[in-house]
């Protein structure tokens, strides 16, 4: 039997179904819903209440708010350039065809792919003031007296940095190694009939060859630390002081533990708006810096 | 001879990065076989003095671990499938069909990366809540069964790059475009298929937010939920058993990462290069 007409035209979109329901439900469905309910009070139990955008305001005018906000730039501030550097470090240093090579990528490999609990997990027994590892290596080495770690207002924030750098480092890792390997080597080679050393191999061929994977990176670490929760969850539930409360884990207490559901819809909108913004502004000057050869 | 002290001051650079990265695990290890006056000693104590095993035990006797381990691999497989199924479908469609709207779609599909699950997890509780499925397991792996950004684009890249010679042969031979996805671009498609499955059973093994959200009784919790909760509970000070919870929640994907390295790899390497 020939497929009919209609068969075939409808056919692409059978394909599609899944996906087109998931587009519709999950994503396009859900964003427009959150949209609306930014605008109400609502405690998920009684019937919503349209309050237009007092929401927002409530939250222009809350200390709180602006605490979040703070917390979750500067995490962003320490985050995503620590990351960026530490990974090309690593990524430069793994670049190598020697003996072994496979084995250590993969060990650098261990912290992203293994649970965010287990990770966290141990960092908070490292972090332990008087029996961790840290305090005592940092004592052995240096002589300093470690501070409380998670327990400090003032190091509580760089403490999360390091789980959440530490962790994903292998993951930028990977795509700086391939944006390595697909610089051509006679670039390298020219140079050094130039007479060129490692340092200016580096900054005139390395920085801007790479420059399209650095600003891959980028977009990604920062996206990635705009959301930072599961580490908040396990290490210090926002405290102390609420020093380390930062957007993704106040939405998630306001909408599952205070059940305050259109502010918490309310600064979902603000995180969204903020990722958005971010991101266009890298597109809009990544012509300035990213070189595609 | 210089060239071979670089050598060996590059094998000193990688094992000491090596250290940092894998010491938290080895210390992980380490204090899941020690004993609790082994553990608050000062200096800490590197190895155990005495190798226990009974931290093992006395987890099972804490958290219901089998219930917690069966829940966690029957989300992750099934969401594995899920993805597997759905995503290969929409790719097809994508990389070999031409219908109205292909562009547009797979640029809206690829968009939606963008939005951070917390604008979506409050109406997908809620549509959970109206299918009645919170506190089931479904709650967390049917939306898998409904396509996904990355998948899709991983599997598309991938289709891209198959020839087309064999499937013209084979509707020129009457085969319809399912048997040419199921018999012919499939099983050319393993390596992707591969690097697929790994991406999302390790996702939704490690994933703490969606069971948090969704999950509340105990038969229900995954290893995750289950070792966060111990860590908020009574056994805050525990590490011995903590880190035995933790010791658990890593080695599967240990086995995984060890027998799919360069899959995950190349599944990272294709999402960062702009083809």
């Amino acid at each position: 039997m020939r497929p009919t007409r209609t068969f075939r035209v409808l056919e692409p979109y059978l394909y599609l179904l899944p996906t087109l329901i998931g587009l519709a439900l999950f994503s396009a469905g859900a964003v427009a819903v959150s949209f609306l309910m930014s605008f109400t009070h609502w405690d998920i139990i009684t019937t919503p209440e349209w309050i237009w955008l007092e929401n927002y305001i409530t939250l222009w005018q809350s200390d709180l708010f602006w605490e979040v906000v703070w917390n979750t730039v500067y995490f962003i501030l320490l985050a995503v350039p620590l990351s960026v550097v530490a990974s090309l470090a690593l990524a430069l240093a793994a670049n190598t065809t020697l003996k072994g090579i496979v084995f250590f990528r993969t060990a650098y490999f261990l912290p992203v792919v293994s649970s965010m609990i287990a990770v966290a997990l141990v960092w908070s027994w490292i972090y332990n003031p008087e029996y961790g590892l840290l305090n005592y290596l940092l004592d052995l080495f240096f002589g300093i007296r470690g501070p409380a770690w998670l327990d400090s207002t003032s190091w509580a924030l760089p403490a999360m940095v390091i789980v959440t750098v530490w962790k994903g480092l292998g993951y930028s890792m990977v795509i700086f190694l391939a944006g390595l390997q697909n610089i051509p080597q006679d670039l390298y080679h020219a140079a050094t009939i130039d007479g060129a050393g490692v340092w200016k191999k580096f900054r005139h061929i390395t920085l801007p060859m790479l420059s399209p994977t650095t600003f891959f990176v980028i977009v990604i670490t920062l996206i990635n630390s705009f959301q930072v929760f599961e580490q908040t969850y396990v290490l210090t539930k926002g405290g102390p002081a609420n020093s380390t409360l930062t957007m993704s884990y106040y939405i998630y207490q306001n909408a599952f533990q205070f059940f305050q559901m259109g502010k918490a819809a309310a600064l979902s909108y603000v995180l969204f708006a903020a990722i958005f913004v971010v991101t266009l502004i890298q597109f809009r000057i990544q012509k300035r810096w990213v070189f595609y050869g | 001879m210089a060239r071979r002290i670089r050598t060996i001051a590059r094998y000193i650079l990688l094992t000491a990065i090596g250290a940092v990265m894998v010491g938290p695990f080895l210390w992980m290890v380490s204090t899941s076989m020690m004993d609790q006056q082994d553990i608050f000693r000062v200096p800490p104590q590197w190895i155990p003095r005495q190798i226990h095993l009974k931290n093992y035990r006395a987890i099972m006797e804490v958290l219901p671990l089998g219930t917690l381990l069966l829940n966690s691999f029957t989300i992750a497989i099934c969401a594995t499938i899920g993805q597997l199924c759905s995503c290969s479908l929409a790719a097809y469609a994508f990389a070999r069909m031409k219908f109205r709207g292909n562009t547009v779609l797979y640029f809206v599909l690829l968009a939606t990366m963008m939005i951070p699950a917390q604008v979506t997890m409050i109406p997908v509780f809620l549509i959970m809540k109206f299918l009645g499925l919170i506190d089931t397991l479904y709650a967390l792996i049917v939306p898998a069964f409904f396509g996904g950004a990355f998948g899709t684009f991983l599997l598309r890249q991938f289709y891209a790059t198959i020839p087309t010679d064999l499937e013209d042969a084979a509707r020129m031979d009457g085969c319809g475009k399912f048997r040419i996805l199921w018999s012919i671009v499939l099983p050319l498609s393993k390596p992707a298929l591969a690097t697929l499955a790994l991406f999302t059973f390790m996702t939704y093994w490690n994933d703490l937010l969606g069971p948090v959200i969704y999950l509340s009784s105990v038969e229900n919790a995954t290893l995750t939920m289950g070792l966060a909760n111990l860590q908020s509970g009574v056994m805050v000070t525990r590490y011995d058993l903590l880190m035995a919870g933790s010791v658990l929640s890593v080695l599967p994907i240990l086995l995984l990462l060890i027998i799919g390295q360069r899959w995950f790899v190349k599944g990272i390497a294709t999402t960062g290069l702009k083809e």
